[in-house]
């Protein structure tokens, strides 16, 4: 069985980004990239199914500018087989990853697709969906147990009011949830390994994509600030305000 | 101008949620439709036909959309799209689940998670965590968008005479199946729809020390939360969680107790009215979004607290 595993290129989550200060754009300078957390779930969830016997191949792709090879590279560092890198400029919208995936899933005829339920960036959670509905393949979103069977993947999924799990007809596609694994550290030797590890680069013409846009982001703003209140001595001061001042209980 | 919302419902009752995008919807202005796809749904198409300003509710009935897998729900509403200009859900899971979907089916983009609308093509949304808030602008003729349900205020859910349309067209993709579903059964309000919230952290140690908010919430009729902290320790299950990935809320009391204030966390409730924050490290970022810091050890203040209310 062959795994495909999106990677998005991201700021650290450890990060706080801002709106600069002409709201033209976040300020992105000099910050720290890294894979994206949910994608690095998605790519530990491959390399144990590898591990377990189920999955045999596990092809790593990335959608972004020649950077983005970074975090293929630490997709095989953590235990992807090869990588693929779809050179695009810019930022692409989710919509156009979608499409590019859809073309590398083509070539590759991956029986399971793991991606990240959305990126720590955009915040979009769009592009698994999208890709689902581009190849007609059934969705398992927001996953916090997979289970692998005979020509179907069960799928626990978070949602508003607890669990739900479904059924999906292979090929499928997966998007992880925090709690679907703790992903493991890249140890050196294995960083090294990674490094003579395959990685082909393809452009959206030999996909057969053309980018469009969609959606335009005309400026940022930082969000309204909330003002920090008062400390206040103790429980009954605290009952006091909540009952005689903001009059909410 | 004409929109249809995928209401949030689960057959027997439509959910709060649907409310605040029915309100979005009447921002955008011009004729708001509802649609409710499920299985034995009728009574919840029943009760968003009483919503205020719905024009039309479609009853699509099928065994297909019981459980709103999105493979199938998705070829409906795209379906349904051609009459629209606008399809609108709730970002909730459903939604978030089932509008990309529509979205690929249509080849437009799909705006996430709006926080208002500035005019018929140009909204606000949140990026990173909710640290900046992004103007976009959509070119599509068609556009799909999800809705943050706490930057909308509800409409009524009474005062509405729409009709009832049936729609008969079934869509079965074939490859998803539903298996079953744990539901947390609680007789306290939803946490995302409480006018009062009262969460958890890590620093209520342990699973059984959430007993500790409970009486306090059954005084308050408060719904309990936790923080992804709490939740990864596995203190509570994943539907308390609340946060930039779990659920936004923003009632008019959220008191926070043990929780240090991580980013994603007070994505996930920095819009509350009333910010109480009971914690013992009086550093802790939590107090600079709170109106109330009480610096205090939380298992002497919450029996405290409880005997107070």
């Amino acid at each position: 069985m062959k795994a495909l595993v999106a990677v998005k290129r991201v700021v650290d989550y450890n990060v706080k980004v801002r709106a600069k200060a002409d709201g033209t754009d976040v300020d992105l300078n000099n910050v720290k990239m890294a894979i994206n957390p949910f994608c690095e779930i998605a790519v530990e969830e491959a390399v144990r199914l590898k591990e377990a016997g189920t999955v045999t191949e596990i092809v790593a792709v990335s959608v972004g500018e020649a950077s983005c090879q970074e975090q293929i590279r630490t997709a095989l560092a953590l235990g992807a087989d090869r990588g693929i890198h779809v050179e695009v400029e810019g930022r692409p919208e989710p919509l156009t990853i979608a499409k590019l995936l859809k073309g590398v899933v083509g070539q590759e005829s991956p029986d399971l697709v793991i991606m990240g339920k959305q990126s720590i960036d955009g915040d979009n959670n769009q592009t698994g969906q999208m890709l689902g509905a581009l190849t007609g393949m059934g969705q398992g979103t927001f996953a916090s147990e997979v289970k692998i069977g005979e020509g179907s993947v069960e799928v626990m999924r978070e949602v508003d009011g607890g669990l739900q799990t479904v059924s999906l007809t292979l090929p499928a596609i997966i998007t992880t949830d925090l709690r679907l694994n703790e992903p493991r550290y890249a140890s050196l030797p294995n960083i090294m390994k990674a490094k003579k590890k395959p990685l082909d680069t393809l452009t959206p013409e030999q996909l057969s994509v053309s980018i469009q846009t969609h959606v335009t982001q005309v400026g940022v703003t930082p969000p309204p600030e909330r003002a920090a209140g008062i400390k206040v001595e103790d429980v009954s001061q605290l009952v006091d305000k909540l009952k005689n001042e903001a009059k909410v209980i | 101008m004409k929109t249809l919302i995928v209401a949030e419902h689960d057959n027997a009752a439509l959910k709060a949620a649907t409310l605040n995008a029915v309100a979005a919807a009447a921002a955008l202005g011009g004729e708001v439709d509802i649609l409710v796809a499920g299985a034995g749904c009728s009574a919840a198409a029943d009760a968003a036909a009483q919503v205020a300003g719905v024009t039309k509710v479609i009853c699509a009935d099928n065994a297909a959309y019981e459980h709103q897998l999105a493979e199938n729900v998705s070829l409906l509403v795209a379906e349904l799209g051609a009459d629209y200009d606008n399809l609108l859900a709730p970002s909730t899971a459903n939604g978030k689940n089932i509008m990309p979907r529509v979205a690929a089916l249509l080849d437009v983009g799909q705006i996430s998670d709006i926080l208002s609308i500035e005019s018929a093509d140009t909204f606000t949304r949140p990026i990173y965590a909710g640290n900046v808030i992004a103007t976009v602008q959509s070119s599509d003729a068609k556009k799909v968008i999800t809705v943050r349900t706490t930057a909308f205020d509800a409409v009524a859910a009474e005062g509405g005479s729409a009709t009832v349309e049936a729609c008969a067209a079934a869509h079965d993709a074939g490859v998803s199946q539903f298996v079953r579903e744990e539901v947390a059964q609680s007789d306290r309000p939803e946490l995302t729809a409480a006018s009062v919230v009262i969460s958890g952290g890590r620093g209520m140690q342990n699973g059984d020390n959430f007993s500790l908010l409970e009486g306090i919430a059954d005084k308050l009729n408060a719904a309990i939360g936790a923080s992804r902290a709490a939740v990864d320790a596995g203190f509570v299950p994943n539907d308390y969680q609340v946060g930039q990935t779990g659920k936004i809320v923003a009632p008019d009391l959220y008191i926070a107790v043990g929780i240090s204030g991580a980013i994603q966390h007070l994505a996930g409730m920095k819009d509350s009215k009333v910010i109480v924050a009971i914690n013992k490290d009086e550093d802790a970022p939590i107090f600079q979004v709170a109106d109330y810091g009480l610096v205090a050890d939380l298992f002497e203040a919450l029996p405290e607290l409880e005997a107070a209310i």
